[in-house]
């Protein structure tokens, strides 16, 4: 057996580099074919790929999520009414509004195409909110966070000790809810009465926390958290300097891609967009380098990146590639299936191809670890 | 390998210091014990070796700390990871992640070693202190012995020179306890890093210690048996040894077995007069088949229990033996599954937890106060005027959270009997009490009982329950295992007897009073 194939847990940007380009790909098209496809492609991957992690278990409050939102947009076009059409399926009673609500109509006809554009649109951010909750049983939490860069590092512990210390406040507040009835009181039930329910629990509870917090900041101190190098100040002002740099460099590019400002384009490319974002991203990466060199840290036993992380990372950045390239290209249509008048959707065979890419990671990646934590 | 020279400490420059020039030299490879009485300095005193103090705590030090011959008195505590690995009383307080791989290596993680190393490291410390099998564990979920021995590891991970332990027992059942204990004197022995331990179950320790630290108004350093004459607090074994004047002083049972010898032989040929029991009061409160179980499993499996007025007994057994589930089930407030439970005088029942300070939540202990007052019905003052019968001393206007644990206990005490119940319990008061809180407790539960209250303490503290209690039951697994008067109980078992009972053995003498009066 070679160990390429030996269960393990896939580096966690991997997944999501996957996880973000079918986003990304679901953002260029309301063809509820390939919406479905990438649906179903990224619900085998996830179910194939997750383990018995504590962490992927929950994969399924997102599919009812995703359902919840086409649900709710189609509900909403038969409540307001939305956007007629021809094919008129049943008439609810129209409810008379005051002539001062302008513009929303309440029940009324419903047409095919209406129903059929909330289906469209609510599938979309289905697509796109079950591709990040695949994301996040797929990748494991806690590497994902040891591998952000230095400058996030804190944000990290932050969630570390927020996620260890959960349990602590329930069990203290399980432990007071039980002494305080020991202390008998008059049984009546007045405001003050309630007021002093609060603070009977709220005042032991949360002292407890404090002082656990303070036992804690104190032993990280001692097992060396923090111990970083003093930053040079001149590293410090640079940090600070390309940071800036970076959020009105962004800015600007975002603004005038809003306002689709015009440009010259040599080789279909807007060349002053496109010098701004990357300028922009650019300058974020260098401050966070500059913001986190300070920090020497390592991480223990970390996923190292292998062929499988390329290859899962790559499918999902072909798959984007593809659906871009048909959205360029002459059959762009096929992408955005007009409701009026009514379209069968279609997929082209370069779109099928991207499908198929999508379903790749489920061979790909090698199986998790056994559960080795207990949640 | 530690050196102190003139170190004074004190918290602001209004408020009198805490340590008073203090100097010492604690050798390579030592296990220097330190002792003194709660509020005494230890821990301000085991804080000073890694800068926790003042680093952490606020006041001011002068003096100098020399670690391993460089002066470190200026270096934050993180930067000391390295050198000095610390930890505390509490394990589950400390812990930053949860699970016990990952924290085992966090400290590595914060100090940058390659990746390569701490993995080695981890699998090394994991084997060293017997922890491998739990690596994938959830911290919670361990026992509190367990818990500890993690704790420790996450700092020997990164080998550090000096290791230094705050209590590290006092939240930990005897056997749990005696695990810890049991590993820190193997570090010593095979790795030869120098320990500084603070412990208050001195007599498990004392054995293996090379030195002692006496923290009271002054710090007297020396090898144990000088230096344990001067020490406010003593074992029982140590108590006993200085009253005959044993020479050298004994500091184990072995030891002090040989100079008993002559008195066993005098006690065999005339057994001493030991006191029996009274006989006990009416039954005040009665337990018939008391079930309780949590889910499918069962804390308390059928018991029958009656406490007598005037009577203390102590309810003795492992952690998880179902304790405090029989105690919160005969006082009404637990859960109870099948059973009765009757109380022969309908005036209350007072239920003392774990965490006393659970019940605290006024500013003031006079509003403490007050509230127990007004929950009793008692007119205005009655409670304070029992809690100053209790402990005299306390200040009505300091915040209860200031206390030290005894008065905390005390507070507690006194706004639950202010109702005056009939039938008082208690649940591990002695957790983290000193000798000196444990007498003020013992006093307290003498006076209840001479005032016809039936107490029952639910305890791990062999010499307390010798001193206080005349019955004793134990429980294993949901069950009455025995149950009889304390003689019987304690000097016949070879886990339960205490210090003075296993040098006497086996005639049934149980204190240091009672050997003393008997010779």
């Amino acid at each position: 057996m070679h160990r390429a194939v030996l269960p393990r847990y896939l580096h966690p940007f991997a997944w999501w580099g996957y996880a973000l380009a079918l986003v990304a790909a679901s953002s260029l098209t309301t063809n509820p074919l390939l919406l479905g496809g990438i649906i179903l492609a990224v619900s085998v991957v996830t179910l194939s790929s997750r383990g018995d992690s504590p962490w992927g278990s929950h994969f399924h409050l997102y599919l009812w999520l995703g359902l919840f939102m086409v649900v709710m947009r189609i509900a909403f076009r038969i409540v307001f009414g939305g956007g007629g059409g021809p094919t008129v399926l049943f008439t609810i009673p129209e409810i008379p509004l005051p002539s001062w609500v302008q513009g929303v109509r309440l029940f009324g006809p419903v047409s095919l195409e209406s129903l059929l554009t909330g289906l469209y649109d609510g599938m979309q951010l289905a697509a796109i909110v079950i591709c990040i909750g695949a994301a996040n049983s797929l990748a494991n939490p806690k590497k994902l966070l040891a591998s952000l860069p230095g400058a996030f590092y804190e944000l990290g512990t932050v969630i570390v000790v927020a996620v260890s210390a959960l349990p602590q406040l329930g069990e203290s507040l399980l432990r007071v809810l039980r002494a305080r009835k020991l202390r008998r009181g008059p049984r009546t039930r007045t405001r003050r009465d309630r007021l002093r329910f609060v603070e009977t629990i709220i005042i032991p509870v949360l002292s407890d926390a404090l002082e656990r917090s303070l036992a804690l900041a104190a032993s990280m101190d001692v097992r060396g958290f923090g111990r970083s190098e003093r930053p040079p100040p001149r590293n410090r002002r640079w940090s600070v300097v390309t940071g800036i740099a970076s959020i009105v460099l962004l800015a600007v590019w975002s603004f005038r891609f809003v306002a689709k400002t015009p440009e010259i384009s040599p080789f279909g490319v807007p060349l002053l967009s496109t010098v701004l974002m990357l300028g922009g991203l650019g300058c974020a990466v260098v401050a966070i380098r500059l913001a986190g060199g300070t920090v020497r840290r390592t991480q223990y036993r970390p996923i190292r990146w292998r062929a499988a992380e390329s290859g899962v990372l790559a499918s999902g950045v072909l798959v984007a590639v593809l659906v871009a390239l048909v959205a360029a290209g002459d059959s762009s249509a096929v992408l955005a299936p007009t409701v009026v008048p009514l379209e069968w959707p279609t997929l082209t065979p370069l779109l099928a191809v991207a499908l198929v890419l999508a379903v790749v990671p489920a061979a790909l990646a090698p199986t998790p670890e056994r559960r080795k934590v207990a949640a | 390998m530690i050196r102190f020279e003139n170190v004074s400490f004190r918290y602001r420059h209004d408020t009198p210091l805490r340590l008073r020039d203090v100097s010492f030299t604690v050798e390579e490879g030592e296990l220097c014990l330190v002792v003194g009485a709660t509020g005494s300095g230890k821990s301000t005193l085991l804080g000073c070796i890694n800068n926790l103090v003042p680093r952490f705590t606020g006041g001011t030090r002068s003096g100098r700390v020399i670690i391993d011959g460089v002066d470190t008195s200026h270096l934050l505590p993180r930067e000391l990871a390295r050198t000095v690995g610390y930890v505390g009383q509490d394990p589950m307080a400390g812990f930053v992640t949860d699970v016990v791989e990952d924290e085992v290596a966090y400290s590595m993680e914060q100090l940058g070693y390659p990746a390569d190393e701490m993995r080695r490291r981890v699998e090394e410390t994991l084997d060293l202190l017997g922890i491998a099998d739990l690596r994938g564990r959830a911290l919670r979920k361990l026992s509190g012995g367990q818990q500890q021995r993690v704790a420790i590891a996450s700092v020997l991970a990164t080998s550090p020179r000096v290791l230094v332990l705050d209590e590290p027992t006092s939240a930990l059942d005897p056997v749990a306890a005696e695990e810890v204990l049991a590993i820190i004197s193997r570090l010593v022995r095979d790795l030869g890093t120098t320990v500084v331990v603070a412990e208050h179950r001195m007599e498990r320790v004392i054995e293996f210690a090379d030195s002692v630290l006496v923290v009271g108004d002054d710090v007297h350093y020396g090898p144990p048996q000088t230096a344990l004459l001067r020490s406010p607090v003593r074992p029982p074994l140590v108590e006993l040894g200085v009253t005959l004047g044993w020479s050298p002083l004994p500091l184990t049972i072995r030891a002090a077995r040989r100079h008993g010898s002559e008195q066993r032989r005098a006690w065999m040929e005339l057994p001493p007069a030991l006191g029996r029991p009274e006989t006990a009061g009416p039954a005040a409160l009665t337990g018939r088949a008391v079930v309780v179980t949590y889910g499918d499993v069962v804390a308390v499996a059928g018991v029958d229990l009656a406490l007598h007025a005037g009577e203390v007994t102590a309810l003795m057994g492992r952690n998880g033996s179902g304790k405090s589930s029989l105690l919160w089930a005969m006082h009404g407030a637990g859960r109870i599954d099948a059973g009765t439970v009757t109380l022969t005088d309908g005036s209350g029942i007072a239920l003392v937890p774990q965490t006393p300070t659970d019940l605290l939540y006024l500013t003031t202990v006079e509003a403490e106060c007050a509230a127990g007052d007004r929950a009793s019905g008692r007119p205005v003052g009655t409670t304070l005027a029992l809690l100053n019968r209790l402990v005299p001393g306390i200040d009505p206007a300091s915040h209860p959270r200031d206390l030290s644990e005894g008065q905390k206990l005390a507070v507690v005490l006194a706004v639950e009997l202010a109702g005056n119940p009939p039938v008082v319990l208690l649940d591990e008061p002695t957790r983290g009490l000193d000798y000196a809180a444990k007498n003020v407790l013992t006093e307290i539960v003498t006076t209840m009982a001479a005032e016809g209250r039936a107490v029952l303490i639910a305890t791990h503290d062999v010499e307390m329950v010798a001193q206080t209690c005349s019955r004793v039951v134990v429980m294993a697994e949901g069950e009455v295992v025995s149950d009889g008067p304390t003689r019987d109980v304690l000097a016949g078992s070879a886990l339960l007897a205490p210090q003075v009972a296993k040098v006497s053995n086996p005639i049934p003498v149980l204190t240091v009073q009672e050997y003393l009066d008997a010779c």
